[in-house]
């Protein structure tokens, strides 16, 4: 990684945590490009699917954005966090192997299929409280922006923002503890 | 979802604000000093003849002992709750405070007869120094454990260790105002002893507490 991206993403990110979208949105895809690249050369087997730990890596470092200290590099500080969540994928992972080996008599016979749409993410998703899933879901899924959601909705843009951004905590915080699905 | 549709989201969701990490840690020690003070103050406060014995060397050496593990263990946990913050410099320090006992106590050895050890290590009040370094210092434990989830440590149960040594540190610079045993030998075994309960505990916040 040269001195220049350092550079570069350093920028973006103050940028963005100065109030810039456009930067953040930029920060946010090289990051994911970046982390995606490391992820898959670090997952050798399967097991753990590279794009859900890339995923719940950009929900971390946006969750944990002011432990960014600004004067310092950046990208040590995506890689640490990235290197943490992957961990965290196998540790989890583990634990659900152990749980599947009670009954494998027959799953070992059918051919694993890849089901590239069930992602953790969405079920993470789907355990959030019905008005903070339906705001995520459309400023994401739906692409909509914050002021045609407040409008589709019928609720002011604050109302959407903070739905937003307790849906967003809340689905960090279950990966964190490693729930995906409603309680 | 797919990862450009998160992005989407996460780029909406960038006016929401959080404090820095730094200002809040010292939020957070300046909050921890205030319960401990409290804490303090209600149950044993300073012992009565604080002025004299605040002349003497070894009672001061007791604050010295303190307040350098609490310093080191506030610098330590501070790079370990910041996601690839260098660690290597302060966790040296960390050698600094159990470095000044072991030196204090070999001088204590010294200047001290032989047959005197045994009184000035078991000292008058251990028991109590075993119940209220935990008692003040459980608070501001609480405070530390409740910062690193604000913050983001990799390594989760390290940095609940050392939040304990941080509590550790602080309360115990409030018992020695106490406490009347001043003799290095008497804080390298029970001193230790109670701070390390701390530790065990902030160990356990670490590793059940500290998700992120």
């Amino acid at each position: 990684m040269s001195g220049k991206d350092e550079a570069e993403l350093s920028r973006l990110l103050r940028a963005a945590i100065a109030g810039d979208e456009k930067a953040y949105a930029d920060f946010l895809h090289r990051i994911a490009a970046l982390v995606r690249g490391f992820v898959r050369r670090k997952i050798v087997q399967g097991g753990v699917d590279p794009e859900d730990v890339v995923q719940e890596t950009l929900l971390a470092i946006h969750v944990k954005r002011h432990t960014w200290r600004q004067e310092a590099p950046v990208l040590p500080w995506v890689y640490a966090i990235a290197r943490f969540k992957l961990i965290d994928a196998f540790r989890r992972r583990g634990r659900r192997i152990e749980i599947d080996v009670d009954d494998i008599a027959e799953t070992f016979a059918e051919p694993e299929t890849e089901t590239v749409s069930e992602r953790d993410i969405n079920r993470a998703l789907d355990g959030l409280p019905p008005a903070q899933r339906s705001v995520v879901s459309s400023v994401s899924v739906e692409g909509r922006s914050i002021g045609e959601t407040a409008a589709k909705f019928g609720i002011t843009e604050t109302a959407v923002r903070v739905s937003l951004h307790r849906g967003l905590a809340a689905i960090a915080k279950r990966f964190s503890q490693g729930r995906f699905g409603r309680e | 979802m797919r990862t450009e549709d998160l992005i989407k989201a996460l780029d909406a969701d960038i006016s929401s604000k959080a404090m820095p990490l730094r200002p809040a840690w010292w939020l957070a020690a300046g909050a921890a000093v205030i319960i401990a003070a409290a804490v303090f103050w209600m149950t044993i406060g300073p012992r009565t003849d604080f002025m004299v014995a605040a002349h003497t060397v070894r009672f001061l050496s007791k604050f010295v002992f303190t307040i350098v593990l609490a310093i080191s263990a506030f610098a330590l946990i501070r790079t370990l709750s910041t996601p690839g913050a260098a660690t290597g410099r302060a966790m040296a320090w960390m050698a600094a405070a159990p470095l000044l006992v072991a030196l204090a106590v070999v001088l204590e050895l010294f200047m001290v007869p032989e047959r005197l050890w045994g009184t000035r290590m078991v000292g008058s009040n251990m028991m109590i120094c075993m119940g209220f370094i935990p008692l003040i210092g459980i608070g501001p434990l609480a405070v530390f454990l409740w910062m690193l989830r604000y913050g983001a440590p990799t390594r989760p149960v390290l940095a609940g260790t050392v939040a304990g040594l941080l509590a550790g540190g602080l309360a115990a610079t409030f018992y020695a105002a106490h406490c009347f045993d001043d003799s290095p030998l008497f804080v390298a075994t029970w001193y230790t002893i109670a701070i390390a309960v701390l530790a065990l505990l902030g160990a356990l916040g670490g590793r059940f507490f500290v998700r992120w």
